[in-house]
């Protein structure tokens, strides 16, 4: 039996976003907070790869963050292999950093421009110590070879890439502490189509290979669908469903989950209706009362603007809809 | 493997000279004159024990009657030609310049770098640690910024002055001199370097160091400062102009430089005073000399920064 | 039949650097038929952007335009000079940018910026265009018009500053709207939106729309006929509905195959071996040619025109009426 990787529990963030003091005292207005994330809680099992949706606000870019440890939990735990990371000593917590790695969005800003690129993937190597700097080159001309790069380019500088090839550096990068989980955030959402199938596949081959547990986060719902096992769906800071892939996608429980699948553009043209999608993401400063989701949802009703829908299970995972409280069976589409 | 390693350096030197920033600069030939001006200067300077026909600061060859010679004209008393001239005391205007530049030069880079790096370090650590650290020190930027430069280098030349014993004061004469302009110039460097470093800390890279656990100290030495670098460099060509001017205008009032280690700006101090009565040259060399300095740092400086601005490529 | 509102006939863009001339756009041509949506795609370096910039007259130096021709309603519009060039921009052709939040100024107010435009291109009063805007900002979608007509760019969100930048696109009802990745920088769900509301809005006009993406799920949705662009040069042209369903040339099948869709079921997606090309490293003979898996001597050497297939498509390639490896 597979034990979690990964576990977040009742992870929340709160940003202060307020104006500073003395605006504050000369204009009389209050501290004012942002709830980046509320009461988010998933666990990612060793080798799936589990894919976090959501659109801008969703609070995705926040809890990749939190998981790397680059920015502290306001109430909540993050448990890797078991280990509640924020009661790790620092020494510890360096040795578990080895453990996960971090592929970013922006294949131009993720790798430092005056850097040569055999500097930028062995870094992580001599920070953790994990051989001496005469093995370092041997070890980054591998990971270069298994990324589909060649040894040669150690010597050149990033700019002198594709933004694909960037990628494969990052991702290079990645794997050179020999990691057992990475988190990808949005890694092809900036690279062109055809590039982004050569990412995919190559994500693909190394989590076979190496037996990695990903976590992928996206807003691309046909990129998740090709590569996750396991989806959680975040709507201004909650995750309102978290269901296996093919159950997602097959019968989605939540309102905002159907709704993003029908905003999905039809390749196929197979001519479905679709229902029009309502509204806009809210401010998350200022978020509707109650139910995040009821000022654009089509089955919304009082009771939605009063209570904040709590976890439901349902056939396919689990999902948080008032409207799920009220069957015995599960909606089907 | 030798062979491989000629090659490479063969071509690092061809792909220097094909790229962006080379071939801007053979593109401008005014730029190029520029170069071969300081560079001329610079080396006269330097060189100026070697190649100075006089030594101007040695009393014991200096003639009071060889002074007020014109130029090129053979001197009444000891028929002996200066090529500019000499001055009141004999002083062979040629040699003066050359040890001159070379005190202005020294002081005006060692200003600089004195600036550069104090300018660095508070925009660094200001970028970095934020919150009231980088209030505090930005407000005592903004504070400093609010006095001309001259002012602040004469209270730091009025504060050495009753600090070191009068003994002492001749030799650490361009010591303080360095700090005084030092300590006027930091502010731009950091100001600069402060907002490239928070444009670079927002950066992916900078949060991939931190996933992996890089210490803060290493992470804005190895990874940031080198990327903040460009506009320092320029600020620090059109800073070492600045400098030599401030120089030049602090001997000119006479805090500067000792009187017995003439610098450029006490020779055009000592030179004002003739101008009137006809012996022109003394004071005029001097001041040919410092305009083409600083206009040839200035000119290099404008075209570094053109050249290493990316939106006008 | 009735004419073309925009006839592009070989048009070719160059860039003079001084590492030589590069070509960016190789004898393109195309018709757009008033009320109809020709969706441009091709991927980042293609030369799409370009060829909006080249229509309206906004090449960026060096970039100029070197050869072929652009016509609206049957008139040439590349070789006027600039003043007769500023009447066209907005009256004629409306153009809607990717990025709202840099294509409004932030100065502003959107009344102000509304109102501007309108009364450049017909001569009302200040009263009768901030009418006229209101109006706009309704139909586009913007709730409570009158009231927030007088706020800020940065008081909308992205989709609305978007919808915003289609008002001032068609406020003088031009004939041609070009689009230049209208929905790159939104939401999934704000996307759909603005799809719609382009397609409605532009279908009511009858105004001729050029859509230009990478984004072949958004073509799908909007765009009645689509052009393939690759390295500069066309390598397909016809009905959406067709391309998409039956791509003749290897690149456009080999882009199909690598979008991942909700329906098929893939292991890996279709991987295109190498990248698109340098401007300054166009392979001769067909661009396409180091990573076409049909490639013969003849694509090495002789460079494809677009060839008409069936009715109402071309195809530039010389394998194109043969079936390929994906059949």
């Amino acid at each position: 039996m597979t034990e979690s990787l990964l576990r977040v529990d009742g992870l929340w963030r709160r940003f202060d976003v307020s104006k500073p003091w003395l605006n504050r005292v000369i204009e009389r207005e209050d501290r004012q907070f942002l709830t980046a994330l509320a009461d988010v809680s998933f666990s990612i099992d060793r080798g799936e790869t589990f894919a976090l949706v959501g659109e801008s606000g969703s609070g995705k870019s926040t809890i990749a963050r939190m998981i790397m440890g680059l920015l502290a939990p306001t109430a909540g735990r993050i448990c890797f292999d078991g280990q509640d990371m924020s009661t790790l000593s620092p020494d510890k917590l360096r040795e578990l950093r080895r453990r996960f790695q971090i592929v970013f969005q922006n294949p131009f800003a993720s790798l430092n421009p005056r850097w040569r690129v055999g500097a930028i993937i062995g870094e992580p190597i001599l920070t953790f110590g994990l051989a001496s700097a005469a093995a370092v080159e041997r070890e980054v001309a591998r990971l270069l070879e298994i990324v589909g790069l060649s040894a040669q380019d150690a010597k050149k500088f990033p700019h002198e890439f594709s933004g694909g090839q960037r990628q494969r550096i990052a991702i290079a990068r990645a794997l050179s502490s020999r990691p057992e989980f990475i988190v990808f955030d949005e890694p092809t959402s900036a690279l062109d189509v055809s590039v982004q199938a050569q990412i995919l596949n190559l994500m693909r081959d190394l989590q076979d290979q190496f037996g990695l547990t990903y976590l992928l986060i996206s807003h691309d719902l046909s990129v998740v669908r090709h590569m996750a096992t396991q989806v959680g769906v975040l709507y201004l800071g909650r995750l309102v469903e978290v269901a296996q892939a093919r159950a997602l996608f097959d019968s989605p429980q939540h309102p905002y989950t159907r709704m993003l699948l029908d905003a999905v553009p039809d390749l196929t043209l197979s001519g479905v209706r679709r229902t029009p999608i309502r509204g806009e993401i809210p401010n998350p400063i200022s978020p509707p009362s109650g139910c995040a989701f009821h000022p654009r949802c089509p089955i919304a009703s009082t009771r939605c603007t009063e209570i904040v829908p709590t976890p439901v299970v349902t056939a396919s995972g689990i999902a948080s809809c008032l409207a799920l409280l009220d069957t015995t069976e599960v909606i089907k589409n | 493997m030798q062979l491989i390693k000629m090659r490479d350096r063969m071509n690092f030197f061809t792909n220097a000279w094909d790229s962006d920033l080379v071939w801007s600069f053979r593109q401008a030939p005014l730029v190029m004159v520029a170069a071969l001006m300081t560079t001329v200067i610079v080396l006269a300077a330097v060189l100026a024990p070697l190649i100075a026909p006089h030594d101007p600061f040695n009393p014991a060859t200096l003639n009071l009657m060889d002074g007020f010679t014109p130029p090129m004209t053979p001197n009444a008393m000891s028929g002996q030609v200066y090529l500019l001239g000499t001055d009141n005391q004999g002083r062979d205007i040629l040699s003066t310049i050359l040890y001159g530049a070379r005190i202005s030069l020294f002081v005006g880079f060692s200003a600089v770098l004195f600036a550069m790096v104090l300018g660095i370090f508070v925009g660094l650590v200001s970028a970095w640690r934020g919150g009231w650290i980088d209030s505090t020190l930005m407000r005592v930027a903004d504070i400093q910024l609010s006095f001309p430069s001259i002012l602040i280098a004469l209270l730091i030349f009025g504060v050495a002055r009753s600090l070191i014993p009068v003994a002492y004061r001749e030799q650490m004469a361009i010591w303080v001199l360095i700090v005084a302009i030092g300590l006027s110039d930091w502010v731009q460097f950091a100001r600069v370097v402060r907002g490239a470093a928070l444009v670079e800390k927002s950066k992916e890279y900078v949060q991939a160091a931190q996933a992996i656990g890089v210490r803060p100290s290493r992470i804005v030495l190895t990874h940031i400062l080198p990327n903040v670098m460009g506009p320092v460099l320029v600020i620090a060509t059109i800073g070492l102009a600045l400098a030599i001017i401030a120089e030049a205008t602090l001997s000119f009032l006479g805090v500067g430089v000792p009187p017995t280690q003439p610098s450029l700006g006490t020779l055009i101090r000592i030179g004002q005073g003739f101008l009137f009565s006809g012996e022109w040259w003394i004071i005029l060399f001097p001041s040919l000399t410092l305009l083409a300095l600083a206009l040839s740092v200035n000119l290099l400086g404008d075209w570094l920064r053109d050249a290493l601005n990316p939106k006008l490529k | 039949m009735t004419e073309a509102v925009l006839s592009v006939r070989d048009l070719r863009v160059e860039f003079s650097t001084r590492h030589g001339t590069l070509v960016a756009l190789d004898g393109v041509s195309f018709d757009i038929a008033p009320g109809e949506v020709l969706g441009m795609v091709g991927e980042s370096g293609a030369g799409k952007s370009l060829t909006g910039s080249a229509i309206i007259g906004l090449l960026e130096p060096p970039g100029r335009t070197t050869g072929g021709e652009i016509l609206l309603r049957g008139r040439r519009i590349d070789n006027l000079p600039a003043s007769e060039m500023r009447g066209i921009r907005g009256k004629r052709i409306g153009m809607v940018f990717q990025d709202p939040l840099t294509s409004l100024n932030p100065l502003y107010t959107i009344a102000e910026q509304l109102i501007e435009t309108i009364r450049t291109h017909q001569s009302l009063t200040a009263s009768q265009a901030r009418l006229r805007a209101i109006e706009l900002l309704d139909r586009v979608g913007i709730p409570a018009a009158a009231r927030r007509i007088d706020d800020y760019p940065h008081h909308f969100s992205g989709g609305m500053r978007q919808r915003v930048v289609i008002a001032l696109a068609l406020c003088a009802d031009p004939e041609l709207v070009i689009a230049d990745e209208p929905t790159t920088a939104l939401d999934v769900s704000v996307q759909a939106q603005i799809i719609d509301l382009i397609k409605e809005i532009c279908a009511e006009k009858g105004a001729a729309v050029l859509l230009i993406t990478h984004d072949m799920g958004v073509i799908a949705e909007t765009a009645d006929r689509v052009a393939v662009l690759y390295a500069g040069r066309l390598a397909e042209v016809g009905p959406t509905q067709d391309i998409i369903r039956d791509p003749r040339h290897p690149y456009t099948r080999g882009l199909m195959g690598s979008i991942p869709t909700l329906t098929q079921n893939a292991t890996r997606l279709v991987q295109i071996p190498g990248a698109m090309p340098r401007l300054s490293d166009i392979p001769a003979g067909c661009a396409f040619n180091p990573r076409c898996p049909n490639v013969t001597d003849h694509c090495r050497t002789a460079r494809p025109s677009l060839m008409p297939l069936q009715a109402f498509r071309e195809v530039a390639c010389w394998q194109a009426d043969k079936e390929g490896p994906n059949d």
